[in-house]
């Protein structure tokens, strides 16, 4: 927040001359038929793709020569905002002359780029990234129809947001190298999140497969484990010698357990581990409110009980003495 | 180009007679009422006609307070708020009772109060779109219900809710009863005796007063305390000096506004029906909410094949204002609430637009609208190719 959040009502001020020019006259708006493109001595390649929870749909028509695989014609139409149609028309402009493999390493970022007046200004608002990501996804239905492949075959690599393309691979690597601890130094030093923010959490603006969130906890539960275990390697309960055992145990209770018992002025000690051939058995001990509580003997341990299993290993059994 | 405002459940144009009532007050009688000199005091006999208006336009009653706020987003804080200090917080009842199709400055006052532990119920619409005392009467519980707080009428449908009846059902369980009337006022009889609320959140710029202006009634009795601590203005209970110009403007306002009342039911109503009746000619279009039970001056319609910021942005360019509560067109890329709610159809959060009229709406500006939207409508469609 600053002095230029505060007066509301800017979004069609962040669009560029460009996004209102293509919007009011959009130059590669129709279809194709298919005496056209037989005409023209192509193939006619029709993709469909919507993204149901923005409320866009777009249609694209190529035509391409089949020798070449080189696309002689490009038209789309559109339902969507002004930025949605804006995004349609930069981007089958961009494929009339490439080959189908050419247009593949097309992004939406080229898109976006396609749509700017200058170099440093982005062509529209961080929300509205999202409408050039449906521009792209469209070329990839449409490449994949062409050759006749899974669409999921033409994207090398898991992308967890789309609006900036930043893969899976590359917010893992960012949160360990750079030890980051909560979701806004995610979004700050990788821009996943930064613009439609539905890879943030889930209940956004549409449902993703991954979520920086969990991203986050995944990465640091392991980075955790790996400090506990103090070897990389070990990240397996069972195989953990018991004093990483120990202090695997430990850590899982002084991160999910003990806040919540402070809370109500009550705490917990483990005193003892015991190995049975099938499970770990691990002895607390009560101390403050929690001692006596009724809660002590049943939910309350069976809350340790699931975090030590859910963080560690199913096999641990939780006794009070 | 003139432009034309179709825009009014945002704002209204300030009524030129209104502005001039005001002018006095800037430059010439300028002091402080709580002052003692005469600065001071000169604008007293203006205030108290101001208020009188405004006791007037809403029916209320001398013993009762209406207190002059900055805005109803003010009102509905301090009543909300104000209910948790007073009922909640101190471990008398335990729940707010609202819908899901209230304005945010309700919404999520609700849900700072969740925040803090309180119990919010957000009641269903039903197909109507609207909140039946039915369906209150499910949810309302005599022991835990502190609040509940309705709104007159939707900001986005116009629908208006059956407010005596959710009263009734509230007092029976012991509850108090608020009602957000921003879009209720100027445009249907509003009757706080005869519906028996006990808050009432009102915003002049609604009704062709000055933005920066509103008032809350509060029924004698009631047992809300001070959300602005202050000086001794309005009795104590709103501090903060009153902005005199504003208020002498709202309560002329108000008068005009309860005097078109009938203008409003009669011209206003049939520019609007002419309006949508031309938008309903087209086919593939569905305006929400029958119109007996919605405000005269609004139209939400939904146009397949358009999405709603596209056509609000092709009407402006042709000098339309309109609005729309497609996600695409917020900043937060999140739908109107009110559209989830309303469930009328999967594609009415992203081709929902909103024409609201007011009393300065004329039938060449109606005419002439009818031809840009249709010309906008064609042109989007051939886009869309739906």
């Amino acid at each position: 927040m600053a002095k230029k959040d505060l007066i509301g009502g800017s979004l069609w001020e962040q669009y560029s001359d460009k996004v209102t020019q293509r919007m009011v006259n959009p130059a590669f708006m129709g279809d194709i038929t298919e005496e056209e493109a037989e005409k023209l001595g192509g193939k006619l390649i029709i993709a469909d793709w919507g993204a149901e929870a923005c409320g866009d749909a777009v249609r694209l028509y190529w035509v391409v020569e089949p020798e070449t695989d080189k696309i002689l014609k490009a038209r789309f139409k559109t339902f969507g905002c002004g930025t949605a149609i804006a995004s349609s028309d930069v981007m089958a402009e961009m494929c009339i002359g490439k080959t189908v493999d050419q247009v593949l390493k097309i992004t939406n970022l080229d898109v976006e780029r396609g749509l700017r007046d200058s170099e440093d200004t982005p062509a529209i608002p961080p929300q509205k990234m999202h409408c050039s990501v449906m521009a792209y996804d469209v070329l990839k239905k449409a490449a994949s129809l062409y050759k006749d492949v899974d669409m999921e075959s033409l994207e090398g690599e898991e992308i967890v947001c789309q609006c900036a393309r930043v893969s899976l691979k590359t917010i893992r690597d960012v949160i360990r190298l750079n030890d980051l601890q909560t979701v806004e130094d995610v979004i700050h030093y990788t821009k996943a999140g930064a613009f439609c923010k539905s890879c943030i959490r889930p209940g956004g603006h549409e449902p993703r497969k991954y979520y920086l969130e969990n991203i986050l906890r995944e990465v640091r539960h392991e980075m955790e484990m790996e400090s506990v275990s103090g070897h990389a390697a070990v990240s397996d309960f069972a195989q953990m010698t018991l004093i990483q055992k120990h202090r695997a145990v430990e850590a899982v209770i002084d991160k999910e357990v003990r806040p919540i018992l402070l809370l109500d002025g009550g705490n917990l000690e483990v005193v003892d581990m015991k190995e049975h051939p099938d499970h770990t058995e691990i002895f607390i001990s009560y101390s403050g409110a929690c001692k006596g509580c009724p809660s002590s003997q049943t939910f309350t341990l069976q809350k340790i009980e699931n975090s030590l299993r859910e963080k560690l290993s199913e096999r641990i059994k939780v006794t009070p003495v | 180009m003139e432009r034309i405002y179709l825009d009014n459940n945002a704002t209204t144009i300030v009524d030129p007679v209104v502005k001039e009532a005001m002018d006095p007050f800037y430059c010439q009688m300028y002091g402080n009422p709580n002052s003692l000199h005469s600065f001071g005091t000169e604008v007293h006999p203006y205030m108290k006609i101001a208020l009188d208006r405004l006791y007037s336009g809403i029916n209320a009653r001398d013993e009762d307070d209406i207190l002059i706020t900055s805005c109803a987003t003010e009102s509905n804080n301090t009543v909300i708020k104000g209910i948790y200090y007073s009922l909640i917080r101190t471990g008398r009842k335990s729940q707010v009772i609202t819908t899901q199709v209230e304005h945010p400055c309700v919404a999520n006052s609700c849900r700072f109060l969740e925040s803090l532990g309180t119990d919010v119920v957000y009641l269903p619409v039903n197909e109507d779109g609207i909140v039946t005392p039915e369906i209150l009467r499910e949810y309302i519980n005599p022991d835990k219900t502190a609040l509940v707080s309705i709104m007159w009428a939707n900001n986005e449908t116009g629908l208006i809710f059956p407010i005596k009846e959710l009263c009734k059902v509230t007092h029976e369980n012991g509850a108090l009863f608020h009602t957000d009337a921003v879009q209720a006022i100027g445009k249907i009889p509003v009757n706080v005796q005869e519906t028996g609320v006990d808050f009432l959140s009102f915003s002049g710029h609604k009704f062709h007063a000055r933005k920066g202006v509103g008032g809350l009634y509060v029924r004698k009795g009631t047992d809300l305390p001070t959300f602005m601590h202050g000086g001794e203005q309005m009795a104590s209970r709103r501090a903060g000096t009153i902005d005199v110009p504003g208020f002498i403007g709202m309560g002329l306002a108000m008068e005009l506004a309860v005097r078109n009342l009938e203008y409003e039911a009669t011209e206003v109503r049939r520019l609007r029906d002419k309006l949508e009746d031309a938008i309903l000619s087209l086919k593939d279009v569905l305006v929400v909410g029958r119109r007996e039970i919605r405000t005269p001056n609004t139209i939400l319609a939904s146009i397949r094949g358009v999405e709603g910021e596209a056509l609000i942005w092709d009407l402006n360019r042709s000098g339309v204002a309109a609005s729309t509560g497609s996600a695409c067109a917020s900043e937060s890329l999140e739908s109107n609430p009110t559209f989830v709610a309303m469930c009328i159809s999967d594609e009415l959060a992203h081709t929902g637009i909103r024409l609201s009229l007011s009393r300065f709406t004329t039938e060449e500006e109606i005419d002439r609208s009818i031809l840009v939207i249709r010309q906008s409508i064609e042109r989007l469609r051939n886009i869309s190719s739906r």
